[in-house]
């Protein structure tokens, strides 16, 4: 196993990790979707960052910021739908992408690309995702707590809005970790179809934030082996290795099913 | 006159104001520590912002002085999520308050639940079961003050007969304070030390053989009320 193929399976493993771990909180929030919306908006920052040589997410960081404050600043001025706002600013951010980008970065853009690691990039993404995943396990609890009702939480002391400004945090950061191995297009599975696979085969939460944490880093470690082997762009097939899975836990599921859904 | 050395809670001129909406003014009252303080009012009253505002849960104007930071609340049926959760175990919801299993089985004993229902699932458990579990919830830290929203709303006769017994029982075992929302004005009759009849402000407050005539009931709902009359347990 080369070197960088060892670093490429370092970042994917932590990544996907990290966005299956944080993706079981937002499947809870019934966000799982805002994954893909968020990582439309960062496209332009990552045409840039592979026109003019820089980190690709540090320009998918510094795009989500400004989209997710131009779609602030529109809902402030027009109430129309989060929604609705989003779905503008995240077609013309794609659309915006595309008039910037060759063809070939515009296939790294949104299928994610893992063959120029770096040490330094491992060593910044597991130290990015370690503060994330602190994060994320501090306000976990709290966040289903509130989930379950936010009066419940706030006469608990929970600051509700703090816990929401941490987990979006969290959110924007572990898109912009996660374009770079599946790209823009399909940052939603990434954080969605481990959460859903873990859905299926656990018990409690405890079960279902590990088991989607780790449903999470084997399909990206499955999908850079794949690239490996076939040289087929890692973004789709982390997807279909994580689809796969859930396909598994949906077999499982259906199989042992009357074990899984009886009272113990 | 409740003593001010027993005061567990002072409002003082408060309102609530949704926009142009005014849903609660110029409150003023005092609950005494150990009282069953119920709230009683129509729908649309503003019984659950009175809640929300006295939990300092929604902005509100005036002062409400709470004389302890113990305070257990359960909010009504509509503002709690059962379903569409991710698996939550009952340990689970009960370890957001404590780590102490201990005390988890103590209280959900209390409460006559087994301790099998720590593995059961959140969203699996009956109403009648959801609701004791979620007294026990409340009382597993040993709160000062129990606030609860229409704690029977959706469970049948039996059911809302057992939550009333059982606490009751914890109130006699410690001192406890309750704050309740019921529309039961029989449940009204046979626990309740003290009575705010609300519509938007205060109607009528006291004991509730003093302020629930017929008339104030008549008053406080605009239609007749069926009477009942109740000796206290």
């Amino acid at each position: 196993m080369t070197k960088t193929v060892l670093l490429a399976l370092i970042l994917s493993g932590v990544t996907g990790a990290l966005a299956g771990y944080l993706g079981s909180l937002m499947l809870t929030k019934r966000m799982a979707l805002m994954g893909g919306a968020l990582g439309h908006l960062t496209l332009p920052g990552v045409a840039l960052a592979l026109l003019y040589d820089f980190d690709v997410s540090l320009g998918a960081l510094v795009f989500l910021g400004l989209g997710v404050s131009v779609i602030w600043y529109l809902e402030q001025k027009t109430h129309l739908h989060l929604e609705a706002l989003t779905a503008v600013v995240f077609s013309t951010s794609l659309a915006t992408a595309f008039l910037f980008l060759p063809r070939q970065e515009a296939d790294i853009a949104l299928l994610g690309d893992v063959s120029h690691v770096t040490v330094f990039m491992v060593l910044a993404t597991v130290t990015i995702a370690t503060g994330i995943f602190l994060t994320v396990r501090h306000i976990y609890s709290h966040t289903v707590l509130i989930g379950i009702s936010p009066d419940l939480a706030a006469s608990r002391g929970i600051d509700l809005r703090w816990h929401n400004t941490l987990y979006l945090l969290c959110v924007a950061l572990t898109v912009a970790l996660g374009v770079r191995i599946v790209g823009g297009l399909m940052t939603a599975a990434l954080l969605a179809v481990p959460a859903c696979t873990a859905r299926n085969v656990s018990w409690n939460l405890k079960q279902y934030a590990y088991f989607s944490m780790a449903a999470g880093g084997l399909a990206s470690v499955l999908g850079v082996l794949g690239y490996v082997a076939t040289g087929l762009p890692p973004g789709p097939l982390i997807v279909i290795a994580s689809g796969l899975l859930f396909l598994g836990s949906v077999y499982t599921k259906v199989r042992f099913g009357k074990v899984l859904s009886s009272e113990p | 006159m409740i003593e001010n050395r027993d005061v567990i809670l002072s409002v003082q001129d408060l309102a609530v104001t949704f926009g142009d909406t005014v849903i609660l003014r110029d409150l003023s009252f005092s609950v005494a520590a150990g009282a069953v303080f119920v709230i009683l009012g129509p729908n649309g009253a503003g019984k659950t912002t009175l809640l929300r505002a006295l939990l300092d849960l929604i902005p509100h104007g005036g002062r409400v002085t709470w004389r302890t930071q113990s305070i257990s609340y359960l909010p009504p049926h509509e503002f709690l999520q059962r379903r569409e959760l991710p698996p939550l175990d009952i340990e689970e919801f009960f370890r957001f308050k404590t780590r102490n299993l201990a005390d988890i089985k103590r209280v959900l004993a209390e409460v006559g639940l087994g301790e099998p229902v720590l593995r059961r699932q959140f969203g699996s458990l009956s109403t009648g079961q959801f609701q004791r579990m979620l007294i026990a919830w409340a009382l597993v830290d040993d709160p000062d003050v129990l606030v609860l929203d229409e704690p029977t709303a959706g469970i049948d006769v039996g059911g809302e007969e057992t939550i009333y017994t059982l606490l009751n029982r914890f109130r006699q075992n410690k001192p406890l304070t309750i704050l309740l929302v019921t529309h039961d004005l029989q449940i009204v009759w046979e626990y309740a030390t003290m009575v705010l009849c609300l519509n938007r402000q205060k109607l009528c407050m006291g004991a509730p053989e003093e302020v629930l005539t017929p008339q104030r009931l008549k008053d406080l709902y605009g239609t007749g009320v069926k009477y009942y009359q109740h000796q206290h347990r």
